[in-house]
């Protein structure tokens, strides 16, 4: 390696007893401490460019569910017909989401995974409540509200409208 | 080193014997002649196989065996962010392989590397090189489309040829009569679980020897005294450049993988004709060009069986090498085995030439 290549001020050797302590010629130490950081530069850029498409590669499938998760609306067709007291189980997105027409004709949807550990809970009519058989959560099925057991929050409702030719669900 | 990572290696080491390692590697030295460059391939071959382990098993992320074969390539080509690259580098790096260990080989073969005492590294290497062509051969399969579909069809004529049990062997390895879904899946689990396992341990064994016997020199040089010949410390320096050669190796492989993308055909139909101009790729087109000469010479089931015999007898002169070529007190080269060798690079090289040339 040649000493031509000196970062930062030119060194008057005649006046500077210092570096002649630590090195001969205070070039070689530059162009060394030069050279180890473009090879770790270098290093850093080779790095980077195998990490990054592996990377994106692994998370392609996040990325899919991601623009799914964008659904604001989803239409169920033929879902009018649901009988009294019972349940429809359907995907909001990516998620699972439950479609309920209770036996007094009312009409709610909410998102059916347990805020609790994510399980997807069942409406009970007989019981009329949700759960969850996993820990034994219970909510609501009329609100969503966490009625007894370990979950931390509601099930989310969403908004429901029902016409001739289904229902629409949609984000509250 | 601090007193605390001093007492954290000093506890390690009399658990592990660290210092020992570390004082085989500053003993450890790679001979230095004319033909060192030579000594680079065997760790190239390493440095391929170890991609196509990491390459294999991102693949693996996404790879579906079996009847989804084709739309599980088909979506890591297409869909997948830069899965064509990862698939790219995979089949590009198999090739490599292949070159590297043949490269690897002959250069060994020349310098009469497999003399006593390493008979066991050629026999292991030999091995090794066996089950790197059949990862080639499942490997090439798993995307099911046309060609893989072809490819597998027509190779698997060659042990269907061996008299009495080979009809039955081709059935057992294609799961049937027809090469298909269940072909797949055991070329499949051939390919990602029986081959690495067989592989790795061989692997462990030809590395081990390495160390145990060092790197041979070639017979000019072990002809020279002592004092004459050179060597250099494997700690760092040859182990530096090795690496280089690794660093040469990923640049080539990079360059290659997304300069020129690994296509995907349509998907494998039996009732489509094979398309104009298909022919096994380079490693397999010296022995189907010595099979398809030795077929115009000798038609029929004749034909095939003599191919196989004088295929068999080659192999098993090549393989077996160290037993007839062995060391002369006289400190002679043993010329015999040297002209085989050419004429196994000339036969090699001629059969590839005229299968590429007589292509339809």
């Amino acid at each position: 390696m040649s000493d031509q290549i000196v970062l930062g001020e030119p060194i008057d050797l005649s006046q500077s007893t210092h570096l002649k302590l630590i090195a001969e010629d205070p070039g070689e130490v530059t162009t060394r401490r030069f050279f180890l950081a473009s090879a770790g530069a270098a290093g850093l850029l080779y790095t980077a460019a195998l990490a990054y498409p592996i990377y994106r590669y692994l998370a392609s499938p996040e990325e899919m569910a991601l623009s799914a998760t964008a659904v604001t609306e989803v239409t169920l067709k033929d879902a009018e017909k649901l009988p009294l007291g019972s349940v429809l189980m359907f995907k909001f997105g990516t998620a699972p989401a439950m479609l309920i027409h209770h036996a007094d004709g009312r009409w709610v949807s909410l998102t059916a995974v347990c805020t609790h550990l994510g399980c997807t809970v069942q409406y009970e009519p007989q019981a009329d409540r949700i759960h969850c058989a996993c820990h034994g959560g219970v909510y609501n099925p009329y609100t969503g509200a966490n009625v007894s057991g370990p979950p931390p929050k509601p099930l989310k409702l969403f908004k429901v409208a029902v016409n001739e030719a289904g229902v629409e669900v949609s984000r509250a | 080193m601090t007193t605390k990572t001093a007492s954290l290696y000093d506890w390690v080491d009399e658990r592990l014997g660290l210092s020992e390692l570390a004082a085989f590697a500053r003993h450890k030295t790679v001979p230095v002649h004319a033909q060192s460059f030579w000594y680079y391939w065997g760790g190239i071959s390493l440095f391929l196989f170890l991609v196509q382990c990491f390459t294999g098993v991102l693949l693996l992320v996404y790879y579906r065996p079996g009847a989804e074969a084709y739309e599980s390539v088909r979506q890591i080509t297409f869909v997948m962010h830069f899965g064509w690259l990862i698939r790219s580098a995979h089949a590009w790096t198999a090739n490599l392989f292949i070159f590297a260990i043949l490269v690897h080989m002959f250069s060994v073969f020349f310098m009469k590397a497999y003399r006593k005492p390493r008979e066991f590294g050629w026999l292991s290497g030999m091995a090794l090189l066996g089950i790197a062509s059949v990862f080639g051969f499942s490997g090439y399969l798993l995307p099911m489309d046309e060609l893989s579909y072809f490819a597998t069809k027509v190779g698997l004529e060659i042990p269907a040829a061996i008299p009495w049990i080979g009809p039955a062997i081709a059935n057992m390895l294609r799961g049937g009569p027809e090469v298909g879904e269940f072909t797949v899946q055991r070329f499949f689990a051939l390919h990602v679980v029986v081959l690495p396992a067989l592989f790795l341990p061989l692997l462990g064994f030809h590395l081990w020897l390495v160390q145990r016997h060092g790197n041979a020199a070639p017979p000019s040089v072990e002809a020279l005294p002592p004092a004459e010949r050179k060597s250099i410390p494997f700690m760092p320096n040859f182990l530096r450049k090795d690496l280089a050669m690794w660093l040469i190796s990923l640049n080539v492989l990079a360059l290659l993988a997304s300069v020129f993308p690994w296509t995907l055909g349509h998907q494998a139909d039996s009732l489509v004709p094979a398309p104009a101009g298909i022919h096994p790729e380079w490693y397999f087109m010296s022995p189907f060009e010595m099979l398809k000469l030795l077929g115009n010479v000798l038609p029929g089931e004749s034909g095939e069986i003599a191919g196989i015999l004088l295929f068999t007898l080659g192999i098993g002169l090549w393989v077996f090498i160290p037993f007839f070529d062995i060391k002369k007190e006289s400190g002679q080269r043993g010329r015999a085995a040297h002209y085989f060798g050419l004429l196994a690079v000339f036969a090699l090289l001629a059969t590839t030439v005229i299968g590429y040339w007589t292509i339809r």
